[in-house]
């Protein structure tokens, strides 16, 4: 991807935007189609997903065949770089010792950032999640509503390309006829569970995910996605003549070379970059922004990575999309006489709320899913169907326990064998020869694992400071986190644990490791679940929020935080198609200021 | 996001806490009673390092070329005999040496990883051990035992009559070396076929389950 160095950016641009992902990509790609000129800072390196994705390699061609290590912890193939749980010179560290009060943080170092390996899954809030507080007094309202977002997640469908259907589930949203793509046929085990889950009580359905399961129609979701603006319509246009179809092989973790599934490097960058309008640095770790003697953002200090060096860019207005984590970082450590501990910090609630999915799988062993004739099961490189949270009534009669839902995502096992086996080792365990390889056979496939992920509620216990005591390889101070999960959250992942022992027995499986567990011990760690929002939540009033609804800092106008740190909740619908949302919202109302000359 | 089909957790150890455990691997390995012939100072290869945060995905790689391996001529050959004894060639597909599993076991417990060295823990001095047994309850090395009688041996270390075995650390070597051997095994084309994996394929359709398959399962699609 097209990158200049630092010596050849210009004077001044209109907006720095500081990340490359699922928000610094939707706003360089709104921005940029209007006309305005952007400078991107990505801390990673250059990528390109057409000659770096190993699309059919196998685990034959990879070093331990494929399977995770410390240095690529979700397997060879995963197209994350210089990145995973620890990146190397950008450490962080706990407030405690305790596993149950730590935050594992993911992160990438590359043009794309994690949108190249993320799961796709693409769900609207609903109507409910932009307004929690005023249903059941926890958390806090957003200070806009489902209504100001969904033109919005209307656009980043049409123009990313999302499969699915429109079931009219309460707080599950529809989208406008047309606008979803088909989405694929169920896979053996999305069937099984689906026909199980109408026996209790569990509406399994398609999911939706941003793979294109047929070409784009270039010639008509231009003009609806930037009516009235020829030029923009072409670049569109363009780029979308240029993704095909999936063609039913390769997990969408690997990236995808022929751009049948969302990444910011495949998506949202071409078009940016077609417009003339967008120059990128690589390897520019972000340190501070930068204020004029008025208080306003007047460009970013960054370490060029290259030559270690110290680097300022200059613009009117200064996007942090960085994620909420990092972009926490770079607020902290943006300190001045104004802003002693951090800009756009006098609320004091920077780094405050940070928030993750909560986690809770359990797997299953189905003897009717055992020595099934083989058959191909790779689909569309990840989820088809899944089960929107389902007990809105149940809640709102005060019959559960908790306040907040969870979805669940179903997962099957014929996907490829890649270095470890794939079959719990207990199953062939005493087996050898001929015997061994039957048995292989019986069992693969047989396996059906479901995963909750749910709602957490912002609580006092979950923020992120900066260490007092270490910085990294550049010498800037690194996050220090916090975390707890409430007894919501615990309660939550029970109830998960007891409907997945319910299901899987209900398809006269056995939940493998011995059954299910408590939601204190099968919750996943904070962050695990890579769904990190919240730091700088968005609100009406600048005494209790960071950002207003256009994702404007309260303190400083044109600073912008347009990743998931100004999330006020954090549904349990996957963060990253509100994230979009979101940024395109901005953007417009950042062109509308820009148009005014008021930039 | 995890890229196996079960939930499994990959921690990264920090640094100081593998070095303690390269000691303690290298002091397990040369204090140990293993078979004169099978192992013989073999902690060194884990001086290499891993392959880094951002490797070349699109290469093809050959067991080596990542780290240097580890077996001597003698191990690798009781190696490939236990590896072809667990994954024979049959109706199912070649042996477990056509398709370079004990290649890929001995990358896989050179590899400098704290999975990886766990496991070279067990299998190492598992070789040695494992060999003695044979030596002497057969009065013969493995690899010159007839195929019926391997598997004899195999069944005498995990499936004791009374349930308890004769040996758990020689049981537990097996139980290991075979995950590894057959994670290797149905990691090939050739281990897709046995196991029944029939995906990786470019097509202009996803077909969804056959219809053999709903049936057997007794489900019906659900997606026009």
């Amino acid at each position: 991807m097209a990158t200049i160095s630092p010596s050849e950016a210009q004077n001044e641009y209109d907006v720095i935007i500081v990340g490359s992902g699922a928000g610094g990509g939707q706003m360089a790609y709104t921005l940029t189609l209007a006309g305005i000129k952007c400078l991107m800072l990505e801390s990673g390196r250059s990528y390109d997903a057409a000659t770096e994705t190993p699309m059919f390699q196998t685990g034959a061609h990879a070093p331990l065949g494929g399977s995770g290590t410390p240095d690529k912890p979700f397997g060879f193939y995963d197209a994350t770089v210089d990145g995973g749980w620890q990146v190397p010179g950008e450490p962080y560290t706990q407030a405690s010792d305790n596993p149950e009060q730590q935050f594992k943080w993911w992160r990438a170092r590359m043009m794309g950032g994690r949108t190249n390996h993320w799961g796709r899954i693409s769900l609207r809030n609903g109507p409910y999640d932009f307004k929690p507080y005023s249903r059941d007094g926890l958390g806090f309202d957003w200070p806009l509503s489902y209504e100001d977002v969904a033109p919005y997640y209307t656009k980043v469908e049409r123009l990313i390309g999302v499969y699915g259907t429109n079931e009219g589930l309460e707080n599950t949203p529809d989208s406008p006829n047309g606008v979803l793509q088909p989405p694929p046929k169920g896979r053996i085990g999305d069937l099984i569970a689906q026909k199980a889950g109408r026996k209790v009580g569990v509406p399994v359905v398609p999911i939706h995910r941003a793979v294109l399961t047929r070409p784009q129609d270039a010639d008509t979701l231009p003009a609806l996605l930037h009516p009235d603006d020829e030029d923009a319509q072409k670049v569109v246009g363009d780029s979308m003549r240029t993704r095909a179809a999936c063609f039913w092989a390769t997990d969408c973790g690997r990236g995808c070379s022929i751009r049948a599934n969302y990444q910011s490097t495949t998506v949202h960058l071409p078009p940016a970059l077609a417009t003339g309008n967008l120059d990128i640095i690589s390897d520019a770790h972000a340190r501070e922004v930068i204020l004029d003697k008025t208080g306003k953002a007047k460009g970013v200090l960054f370490i060029d990575k290259k030559t270690g060096k110290e680097e300022r860019v200059t613009a009117k207005a200064v996007v942090l999309a960085a994620s909420s984590g990092e972009t926490v970082r770079i607020l902290l450590n943006s300190k001045t006489n104004d802003f002693p501990e951090g800009v756009a910090n006098r609320s004091g609630l920077v780094g405050k709320y940070i928030m993750d999915t909560v986690g809770s799988d359990l797997t299953g062993q189905i003897p009717a899913l055992e020595n099934l004739p083989p058959h191909n099961d790779d689909g569309a490189g990840g989820c088809h169907f899944y089960a929107p949270w389902w007990l809105y009534g149940d809640q709102k009669a005060g019959r559960m326990d908790f306040n907040r839902g969870y979805h669940v995502e179903i997962g099957g096992t014929r996907r490829m064998p890649k270095g470890r086996l794939p079959i719990p080792g207990d199953y062939l365990k005493g087996l050898f020869g001929t015997e061994l390889k039957e048995e292989a056979r019986r069992y693969y496939g047989s396996f059906l694992s479901f995963a909750c992920r749910g709602e957490m509620i912002p609580n006092e216990g979950s923020f992120a400071e900066l260490d007092p005591d270490v910085t990294d390889d550049w010498g800037i101070p690194v996050m220090r986190w916090h975390w707890e999960w409430s007894e919501q959250e615990l309660a939550m992942a029970d109830h998960a644990q007891r409907t997945f022992e319910e299901l899987i027995g209900e398809m006269g499986g056995t939940p493998v490791g011995g059954g299910s567990r408590s939601g204190r011990d099968s919750i996943l760690q904070g962050g695990e679940v890579i769904h990190e929002v919240g730091g700088a939540i968005m609100g009406d009033d600048p005494e209790n929020s960071v950002c207003n609804q256009w994702n404007q800092t309260w303190d400083i106008p044109n600073l912008l935080l347009c990743d998931g740190s100004p999330f006020a909740s954090n549904a349990d619908k996957n963060p990253t198609e509100t994230i979009m949302a979101l940024a395109w919202r901005s953007a417009d109302h950042l062109i509308e200021t820009a148009r005014k000359g008021d930039l | 996001m995890n890229d196996s089909p079960l939930p499994s957790k990959m921690e990264r150890l920090p640094r100081r806490a593998v070095l303690q455990w390269f000691a303690a691997a290298a002091a397990s390995t040369s204090g140990g009673v293993s078979f004169p012939s099978l192992a013989s100072g073999q902690s060194q290869a884990l001086a290499a390092s891993g392959y880094g945060t951002d490797p070349d995905l699109v290469k093809v790689y050959q067991p080596g070329d990542a780290w240097p391996l580890t077996f001597t001529d003698d191990q690798l050959v009781f190696v490939t005999a236990l590896a072809d004894t667990i994954l024979p060639a049959d109706d199912f597909g070649p042996a477990a040496s056509q398709l370079r599993v004990p290649d890929y076991v001995d990358e896989w417990i050179s590899a400098p990883y704290p999975s990886q060295q766990k496991d070279r823990e067990v299998v190492l001095p598992g070789l040695g051990q494992f060999e003695e047994f044979v030596r002497k309850t057969r009065q013969s090395s493995f690899s010159e035992l007839d195929s019926e009688t391997r598997i004899a041996v195999c069944r005498t270390l995990t499936s004791a009559p009374d349930g308890k075995n004769p040996d758990k650390a020689l049981a537990n070597f097996l139980h290991r070396f075979t995950l590894i051997a057959a994670g290797a095994y149905f990691s090939t084309p050739e281990g897709w076929k046995a196991i029944g994996y029939a995906g990786n394929q470019a097509t202009a359709i996803f077909a969804g389950p056959p219809s053999e398959v709903l049936q057997q399962v007794g489900v019906e699609q659900t997606v026009n």
